[in-house]
C-alpha cells in the first residue's frame, strides 16, 4: 500500500472530477458557496470511505452477478444515514443541498470507487482509496465554488465565513454577473476547470519527458 | 376533477420540459447526457428510454411511498427507490428483449445505464417532496423524460458539429463540450420567465 500515490491519484492524475469525469450532476449543481462545496465534499467522503470498506470486506461474499445491485443497496444505506444525521445537526447545509444528498445514490463516483477499487482490493487499501479520492472529489468541488461564488456574488466563504454567514464581500454585488451561479455558470466554469486541469497536467508530464533525456 | 386540475397537471408538463428542464436547469442525468450525445440517433434512443422508465418509475414509486408511510418508513425511501428503480430497469430490459428486439438493439448498451441516471431517482424525490398525487407523479416522470429527450438530442447536434472544429489544444474533448452545453444552458434561460398559466 502507498498512500503518497494512492493521494497523488485521487488529487491529481486520477482526479475524480477533473480527470474520470465522474459525479457531475452534484458537482455543477451545488458549487454556489463554499460552505454547499465542503458539506457535500465531507459528505461524499465519508460515504465513500464507508462504502468502500464494506464492499471490499464483503468481496468474496457478495455473487458476482448481482454485485452491483449489492454495491448500490450498501451505498443507499450509508447516504440514509448521512441524510440523516444532517437534517438532525446540520439543517441549514440539509436544506440548502436539498434533493442532491439522496442523489449521492447514484454518484458515479462511489459506485465507479466500488467497482473498480473496492471489490479487487483489500479492506484497509479501499479505506485510503475511500480518503484519496474523497479529497480530490473536495478539492475539485471548492475550486468551482470558489470562481463561482467569487464571480456570480463577488463574495468568499459564503455560509461559512462574514457576517450571519454571508461570506467576505471582494467586490461589490452590484458588479457581479448572477449568470455564473446559474445553470450556466456552472457548465461553462466546468469547462473552463477541466481545460485549465488538462493543460496543466500536459505541462508536467512534457517536463518530466524533458528531464529524463 | 375541474380545470384547475387540468392547469395544474399541463403547469406540470410546460414547466418539466422548459422551465425547469431537468437536465439544464436542474442539473439532473448529466452523465448519460454528456457520455451518450455523440450521435442524434443513439441520443433519441436514450431520450425515449429514460422518459419511458421515468413515467413507470414515478408510477411505482408513488405507490411504494404509500406503504412507505403506511408503515412510518419514510426514512427508507431512498433504498427502496433505488431498488424500485434498478428492478424497473431491468424488467424493461428483459421485455424489450423477448417482445421488441429491435428497439433492444437500438438501445442496448444505455437500458442498464438508466439505474445510475439522477434523473429517474430524482423526480421520483421531487414527486414525494412537491406532494404529487398519482397522476401528476406520472405526468412530471414523463414530461421530465421529454425534456431529457429535448436537451440531449439538442445538445447532440450540436456536438456533430463542434466535434469537427478546431479550438485550443486543451479544450479539446471534453471542456469544450461543456461549454457547449453552458451555451444551450443559457438559451434554456430564456424560457425561465415563461408563464402560461
Amino acid at each position: 500500500m502507498d498512500f503518497k500515490k494512492q493521494l497523488k491519484e485521487g488529487l491529481l492524475t486520477k482526479n475524480p472530477v477533473l480527470a474520470q469525469l465522474l459525479g457531475m450532476c452534484s458537482t455543477l449543481a451545488i458549487t454556489t458557496s463554499l460552505f454547499n462545496g465542503l458539506g457535500m465534499g465531507a459528505a461524499v467522503t465519508i460515504i465513500l470511505i464507508c462504502s468502500n470498506v464494506l464492499i471490499s470486506a464483503l468481496r468474496k461474499v457478495i455473487p458476482s452477478q448481482i454485485r452491483i445491485a449489492a454495491y448500490i443497496v450498501i451505498i443507499a444505506g450509508f447516504v440514509t444515514m448521512v441524510d440523516l444525521l444532517l437534517q438532525a445537526f446540520l439543517p441549514d447545509l440539509a436544506e440548502s443541498l436539498g434533493v442532491f444528498i439522496p442523489l449521492i445514490v447514484v454518484n458515479c463516483v462511489i459506485l465507479g470507487r466500488a467497482e473498480a477499487f473496492a471489490s479487487k482490493n483489500g479492506v484497509l487499501a479501499s479505506a485510503v482509496d475511500g480518503l484519496c479520492q474523497g479529497i480530490g472529489y473536495t478539492v475539485a468541488l471548492v475550486v468551482m465554488c470558489v470562481i463561482r461564488e467569487l464571480l456570480g456574488s463577488g463574495t468568499f466563504g459564503g455560509g461559512l465565513l462574514g457576517e450571519n454567514g454571508a461570506g467576505i464581500q471582494i467586490f461589490p454585488a452590484d458588479f457581479a454577473a448572477l449568470q455564473m451561479i446559474m445553470p450556466v455558470g456552472g457548465f461553462l466554469t466546468m469547462g473552463f476547470v477541466v481545460a485549465g486541469f488538462q493543460w496543466l497536467l500536459r505541462k508536467v508530464e512534457n517536463k518530466k519527458k524533458e528531464g529524463s533525456k | 376533477m375541474g380545470e384547475g386540475y387540468i392547469q395544474a397537471l399541463l403547469g406540470i408538463l410546460l414547466s418539466a420540459v422548459l422551465t425547469e428542464n431537468y437536465i439544464l436547469v436542474k442539473f439532473y442525468g448529466i452523465c448519460p447526457f454528456m457520455g451518450v450525445s455523440k450521435k442524434i440517433d443513439t441520443a433519441l434512443g436514450m431520450g425515449m428510454a429514460v422518459t419511458f422508465v421515468m413515467a413507470l418509475a414515478s408510477a411505482a414509486c408513488w405507490a411504494v411511498n404509500l406503504a412507505l408511510v403506511a408503515l412510518q418508513a419514510e426514512y427508507m425511501q431512498t433504498v427502496a427507490f433505488i431498488l424500485v428503480i434498478a428492478s424497473i430497469v431491468q424488467v424493461v430490459e428483459m421485455f424489450l428483449k423477448k417482445s421488441v428486439p429491435a428497439l433492444y438493439k437500438a438501445l442496448g448498451v444505455f437500458l442498464p445505464l438508466i439505474t445510475t441516471n439522477c434523473a429517474v431517482l430524482g423526480v421520483a424525490l421531487v414527486n414525494v417532496q412537491e406532494g404529487y398525487d398519482f397522476l401528476q407523479s406520472v405526468i412530471n416522470g414523463a414530461a421530465g423524460g421529454l425534456g431529457f429527450t429535448l436537451a440531449i438530442v439538442l445538445f447532440a447536434s450540436m456536438r456533430e458539429r463542434v466535434d469537427k472544429t478546431d479550438c485550443p489544444q486543451a479544450f479539446k474533448g471534453f471542456p469544450i463540450t461543456l461549454i457547449s452545453a453552458g451555451l444551450l444552458a443559457l438559451a434554456f434561460m430564456g424560457f425561465s420567465g415563461l408563464k402560461i398559466f
